[in-house]
């Protein structure tokens, strides 16, 4: 399978202060990836590496092209969505604004409105809420709306910061089973962090463990599930 | 009776003036936290341009939508040219900057134009508009012109796809450019359109000051109080603040005459309004600071 995404030898600056030293990984066209990790990591740093809101180096590719330093805005035209950490709702619009935002650079106002349906199938509680403040909404909702809003860019790559954070379990369930849905049914690939390593695991194909900004460890869910260090580390028993 | 309800008239009509101005000021507040001093001088700067057109011959409107127009363009080309580059300036640098172009627009236009005081045209027919002994043909003109422009700007803001992203941009700038958002230019179109309604207030406003360099001063001060009253990150706020600092101000020289009328003690009268305008500032940031229709921000820090 050809990579989607295709990251070497990343690095990442907050001012002075390095936090990332050599992150390397690649997403294939359909996958879902997760990237682990203790806090601190880098986990977060990389995905907003990518979407260029921290300064970097190194080699970003997406379909074959390099996008690392383009504009964060041009970088989500090319169908990245980014769902980030806190869920980055926009509290004084309504959902219904929330969701069409996402949208606003389409003229089709037809293909927008079928798209709206279509996130609907996905996020059937969304649609009851459609006319109300988004700050109003609980924090699964608003973890809904973040993804389905990013859904709404007609994504060819999602990438989501610790969709779990701060949710009950059943929530979490909840959404984990509907982001496995988004990947099969949309062909979306997904790369995911987590803190949540259990779950991760069990909805990522491959995974990569970070360690102090470097990647430490890499393979196939399965195998990594199984490694005595990541047991201990990151599974807990 | 008649008196009051002209003074309530006329109150509604600097209202709109103040309101335009007022909002002109909260665009730019909400999506910058920095309140543009020189948003007056703007909007007389293009008061002059409107003028300049008419005495090359151009009707009122379309002089009038001539200078809206070039006035957008001045408000982009500032925040590109100007401010752009201070964007991670501290707030004391963009201060400066914003009184440096205050006192840069007032010269320019004592100099292209003279300081000497011009009359302004009014485009409203005098008779048969307007109500009889209790608002007049320009007032009246004046309150139906900035009410079409606000109901125009919010349509604008919450019908369009554009006006979507302005204020997604405004409200949480990260995210905006997470969903697209080319949040730079949402800053600058902010800027044209402020600037567009401060011109719009600027050439109502010319026929009652009249029209020289310093004809803002006091009304930016009045739109500062509207705004405040409104409570400064409210749009809406602004607009109701300016028609509210508006007659409030009419009615406490109103009072004041009245006082004097039945006691022969003066205590307040025409000469003092802008007194009320400061004290309403005051009165406000110490008093509620969020404003009659603001929220409290709460900042973690």
């Amino acid at each position: 399978m050809a990579a989607l995404l295709e990251v070497k030898g990343l690095k990442a600056f907050y001012g002075q202060t390095q936090s990332l030293y050599d992150v390397g990984f690649e997403l294939p066209a359909g996958g879902i990836t997760t990237l682990l990790g203790a806090n601190g990591a880098g986990k977060t740093t990389t995905l907003r590496a990518i979407c260029n809101m921290v300064r970097t180096d190194g080699t970003i590719r997406f379909d074959g092209k390099d996008i690392r330093g383009k504009a964060t805005e041009e970088i989500v035209r090319l169908r990245i969505a980014h769902v980030p950490e806190g869920r980055g709702t926009f509290t004084t619009l309504t959902v219904d604004e929330n969701l069409r935002i996402a949208a606003y650079t389409r003229r089709d106002r037809q293909a927008v409105k079928n798209e709206l349906d279509r996130v609907f199938t996905y996020f059937p509680r969304l649609k009851e809420r459609i006319e109300q403040q988004a700050g109003t909404l609980s924090g699964g909702e608003q973890q809904m709306l973040a993804i389905a809003r990013a859904l709404m860019l007609g994504p060819r790559l999602m990438l989501l910061d610790e969709p779990s954070f701060g949710l009950a379990p059943l929530i979490v369930q909840e959404i984990f089973r509907i982001l496995k849905r988004i990947n099969e049914e949309e062909k979306v690939s997904i790369l995911l962090v987590e803190q949540n390593a259990a779950l991760a695991l069990d909805l990522a194909t491959h995974a990569y463990v970070l360690e102090t900004g470097k990647v430490v460890m890499s393979g196939p869910s399965d195998v990594v599930k199984n490694d005595e260090n990541v047991r201990k580390s990151y599974l807990g028993y | 009776m008649e008196q009051f309800l002209q003074q309530v008239a006329s109150g509604l009509a600097n209202g709109a003036i103040y309101a335009c101005v007022a909002l002109a000021l909260v665009m730019i507040y909400v999506s910058t936290d920095h309140i543009n001093f020189a948003q007056g001088e703007m909007a007389m700067f293009s008061t002059y341009i409107s003028w300049q057109l008419m005495t090359w011959g151009m009707s009122f409107w379309l002089a009038f939508i001539s200078a809206v127009v070039l006035s957008f363009i001045m408000g982009v080309l500032i925040e590109r040219l100007i401010l752009r580059p201070l964007h991670n300036a501290p707030v004391l640098s963009i201060i400066v900057v914003f009184i440096g172009l205050l006192a840069i627009f007032n010269s320019m236009a004592g100099a292209i134009w003279s300081y000497l005081i011009k009359e302004f045209p009014s485009p409203f027919p005098k008779s048969s508009f307007g109500i009889a002994g209790v608002i007049g043909p320009h007032q009246l003109g004046v309150v139906v012109v900035t009410l079409i422009v606000l109901g125009l700007l919010f349509v604008f803001f919450r019908y369009t796809p554009l006006g979507l992203a302005m204020r997604a941009a405004a409200q949480n700038p990260q995210m905006a450019r997470l969903v697209g958002v080319r949040v730079d230019w949402m800053l600058a179109l902010g800027w044209g359109l402020a600037a567009s309604v401060g011109a719009v207030a600027g050439i109502m406003v010319a026929h009652i000051v009249y029209l020289d360099p310093n004809m803002m001063g006091g009304i930016l001060l009045y739109a500062f109080a509207s705004a405040l009253v409104g409570g400064i990150s409210n749009p809406a706020g602004a607009v109701a603040g300016g028609f509210i600092v508006g007659i409030l101000e009419n009615m406490v020289a109103y009072a004041g005459n009245q006082i004097e009328k039945a006691t022969g003690i003066y205590i307040i009268g025409n000469g003092e309004k802008l007194t009320v305008a400061l004290i309403i500032v005051i009165f406000v940031l110490t008093v509620k600071p969020a404003g009659l229709f603001g929220r409290v921000v709460v900042k973690r820090v």
